[in-house]
């Protein structure tokens, strides 16, 4: 039987706020994420210059070489406003919680055979830092990318960032003997030969100041590279199939973030691309670059845990990494 | 038999210290400077960035996991506000504009402040202070989103909400506020977290917030109230942050403490400016009232602060300057700010009006040494002319002030009889302020304020009508052609309250809601 419970009906003299309304009609009730969003960022009468940054308007179009009629025919396929975001990744965090529960209060930590242990610890710990590196992008981009509709995924991918870096601490302090493991990886990063092409690719990435370029460099190519490398090639097939089924549960926030996150990173590099010939040339040049240079940054680095099957792996990885971009409107 | 000997367990600093410093390093292929190229040019000096302490711990998933319990219930609270009409609730729709206030000159600062609190936690080359300013700026998109989206019901009921982001740009008294966040943004991020972080955060904030948060509970509005309680654990951490980072750069070298303290001055005159629009709200536009501006200035800056900078005092710390002319100026800015609104309600996007007999008999309580003598008499006399159908709406343009923007309506301290006006000569050109203190600011830097964007200026340079528009045309109307350029609706948006028709619905919407026929 319906219900039919009843609530004084009064005519709503509008639907949405007229900067929304202009862009989707003035009939349609807004979606929470089209309010919190579309047009937020001032666009006009700036008073005063950074004094860091005098060439530019406070938010300013012009730090990037990408051109946009409109910034914000950017949309995030998953209309991440905080409210949805955080719902998702505390979701998420329950799932990690319990992985952890369950490979601590099982001890299966201590069940891993040892080498593949040392492998874990080797490869997985310097991406603390990777990480890191991650987050000072993802926070370059919200603070001086233009319009929120590109900035906001990139808080989000910051803090992002920032929580995997945890989540890898809490994979070496879970499977090392003490703390000290992050002072090795530490210094593998610093001074390990496997590692310098990388922290060399991360820390160019630091004084890039084009933030399309550097979401090239970072969400584009180290991201679409590394993750698909690392976390599900290496630790979630090969690892697993050594017995280190284990650690594909430790990291699985970072397996189903990055096939979250992708699409989102699809969807803009598509957007940016279909937008000119210019656009689109631009982001081929960067894309092609940024690629070339964190594959061979990142192959020593699966050598460490692929030895010899590090070459044709990565050059999968960079296959579908290509066909995945092709998609996305870009030829490589 | 081999024991395995247990791991031993981490306090949670030390913990913590693994979650977030252990991340960063010494860059060396690229120098720090390339990397962190804003560190220095305000001549802070940080020697050591380790000595941070922390102002909270919080790893990424425990911040998820708060913070997402906190969005569930607030907006199944929105949720059940905007389907159960609780907008009708409130308890008279005057209350209604001082909403209008908030969405307008508040919430997009909030965004400003995500903006803001990013660069810094870009910039800053110690780990502790980046992941602390980056959770704030996270929490700040928070703040402008519920804030958007918890008002948005009032927005598809009542007029003077529909275009807060283009009028932000626009609009004469909007241009207080944002100038205000304008500055700190486009300062060094050392001056932003002194600006944002401590003097507006930890300082001034209760005078913001509690105003507006009390305001909306007492009058009825679940709405409002319930995002800013919701906003308020948020605030706990912005505010030790805010302190952190002052204690953290003034124990790092005793050069830091002139520029400090320079800064200190600066924007507790620039916030209190600003607070005068909250002063009035409080005083005028609450039908059921806290307590008065002078009495929300005395519990929160003189009780609260004093002892704030009587802490502050062993590292060399005074208390802001100008405080004197504030404690003169308490009895008189909100009557000051609501007057000029009364006259400029023509070109405002939300209603005035003049306050009821009781409401004046409050007032002259609350304002025993001012409002009987200056005010009253004024707001009654204009009464009296509204009656006989002489409402006058000025439609001139006022000078502002080229600091604050304030249009010149403050009194000399110690006379409120007579406007006071501070002047400058810099490269040639006149420049006039309302006050010392923002004179003073202004020669501090005049080559950053010489820019403001001055809304009165704008409009006589011609910059303020739409594209097409002629002013040389015969009959042209300057006051309708700019209010075009505001996108602000003509006798829905503005003028009183009084026969408006957010009145006539909120009057005929109540009744069905209440009533039966």
């Amino acid at each position: 039987m319906q219900i039919d419970l009843r609530t004084v009906s009064i005519k709503p003299l509008r639907q949405t706020f007229d900067h929304i309304a202009r862009r989707i009609g003035p009939d349609k009730a807004a979606t929470r994420y089209q309010e919190g969003t579309l047009d937020v960022q001032a666009t006009h009468n700036f008073h005063y210059r950074p004094t860091w940054d005098p060439d530019h308007e406070i938010f300013d179009a012009s730090r990037s070489a990408i051109r946009m009629v409109d910034w914000y025919a950017f949309k995030d396929p998953r209309q991440f406003y905080y409210g949805a975001y955080t719902l998702a990744r505390a979701k998420q965090q329950e799932t990690a919680e319990s992985n952890f529960d369950f490979v601590e209060g099982r001890g299966l930590a201590d069940s891993l055979p040892d080498a593949l242990k040392d492998t874990v610890l080797k490869l997985l710990l310097p991406l603390r830092h990777v990480a890191w590196g991650g987050n000072m992008n993802g926070a370059f981009i919200t603070a001086y990318g233009y319009g929120t509709a590109l900035t906001q995924p990139c808080l989000y991918h910051s803090m992002d960032q920032l929580g995997i870096a945890q989540y890898l601490t809490r994979v070496g302090l879970l499977l090392g003997d003490d703390p000290s493991v992050l002072d090795e990886a530490k210094k593998s990063w610093m001074e390990g030969e496997a590692w310098q092409g990388l922290r060399r690719y991360v820390e160019d990435s630091f004084v890039l100041k084009d933030p399309l370029e550097l979401f090239v460099a970072q969400m584009v190519a180290l991201d679409g590279l590394l993750y698909p490398l690392v976390y599900e090639t290496i630790v979630d097939d090969v690892l697993a199939s050594q017995g280190g089924t284990p650690i594909a549960m430790l990291t699985q926030f970072m397996t189903d973030w990055y096939s979250e996150t992708r699409k989102w990173v699809d969807a803009t590099v598509k957007t940016a691309a279909a937008e000119s010939p210019e656009n689109k040339a631009l982001l081929e040049k960067w894309i092609t670059h940024w690629r070339d240079r964190a594959a061979s940054a990142l192959m020593p680095v699966a050598q460490l845990a692929l030895g010899n099957q590090a070459d044709s792996l990565t050059s999968e990885v960079v296959s579908q990494f290509n066909a995945r971009l092709a998609k996305a409107g870009v030829t490589l | 038999m081999d024991m395995k000997v247990s791991k031993k367990k981490l306090g949670l600093k030390e913990k913590y210290q693994h979650m977030t410093r252990g991340l960063g390093w010494e860059t060396t292929y690229q120098s720090m400077d390339e990397v962190f190229p804003y560190a220095k040019y305000e001549g802070i000096k940080i020697h050591d960035w380790d000595k941070w302490e922390d102002p909270f711990r919080l790893t990424m998933d425990a911040y998820w996991k708060y913070q997402a319990e906190k969005e569930r219930k607030l907006y199944a609270i929105i949720d059940a506000y905007a389907q159960n009409n609780g907008h009708l609730s409130v308890t008279d729709a005057r209350y209604i504009n001082a909403v209008k206030l908030f969405l307008n000159g508040i919430s997009p600062l909030e965004y400003m402040a995500h903006r803001g609190f990013a660069h810094a936690g870009r910039q800053f080359p110690g780990v502790g202070p980046r992941v602390a300013c980056l959770m704030q700026s996270l929490d700040e998109i928070r703040h402008a989103q519920t804030q958007i989206h918890s008002l948005s019901n009032y927005n598809k009921y009542y007029n003077g909400f529909h275009e807060y982001r283009h009028m932000l740009e626009r609009v004469w008294y909007l241009s207080v506020p944002r100038s205000f966040f304008d500055d700190a943004i486009t300062a060094g991020p050392f001056e932003f977290m002194v600006a944002i972080g401590f003097s507006f955060e930890y300082v001034l904030t209760n005078l913001l917030f509690v105003p507006f948060v009390s305001g909306a509970a007492y009058n009825g509005d679940m709405g409002t109230m319930t995002f800013g309680f919701s906003a308020q654990s948020d605030e706990a951490r912005h505010m030790t942050l805010g302190l952190e980072v002052i204690k953290f750069i003034l124990e790092q070298d005793p050069d830091n403490l002139p520029i400090v303290q320079q800064w200190i001055d600066k924007w507790t005159w620039r916030g209190y400016r600003v607070l005068t629009l909250v002063g009035m709200m409080m005083d005028y536009m609450l039908p059921k009232r806290i307590m008065s501006w002078k009495e929300a200035w005395e519990v929160y800056f003189e009780e609260n602060g004093g002892a704030l900078f009587k802490d502050l005092a062993r590292y060399g710390i005074r208390p802001p300057k100008w405080l004197d002319q504030i404690e003169q100026d308490k009895d008189h800015i909100s009557h000051q700010a609501w007057a000029t609104f009364y006259n400029y309600a023509a070109a405002c996007n939300f209603h005035t009006w003049i306050p009821t007999d009781d409401e004046m008999d409050w007032l002259s309580q609350k304002y025993p040494n001012s409002f009987d003598k200056y005010y009253r008499p004024r707001l009654e006399y204009w009464r009296e002319e509204a009656k006989k159908g002489n409402r006058f709406y000025n439609k001139t343009l006022p000078m502002l002030c080229q600091t604050c923007q304030i249009p010149m309506i403050f009194t000399e301290p110690g006379d409120p009889t007579q406007i006071c006006y501070r002047e400058v000569d810099y490269k040639g050109n006149k420049y006039h302020f309302c006050s010392d203190g923002c004179k003073e600011i202004f020669e501090h830097e005049p080559e950053k304020y010489i820019q403001s964007w001055l809304p009165v200026h704008q409009i006589y340079q011609g910059n303020c009508f739409n594209e097409g528009v002629d002013p040389t045309a015969e009959g042209f109307d300057p006051l309708a052609a700019v209010l075009d350029y505001y996108h602000l609706n003509f006798g829905r948006d503005n003028l009183d309250f009084e026969g408006s028709e957010d009145q006539k619905n909120f009057d005929a919407w109540r009744g069905m809601a209440t009533k039966n026929t």
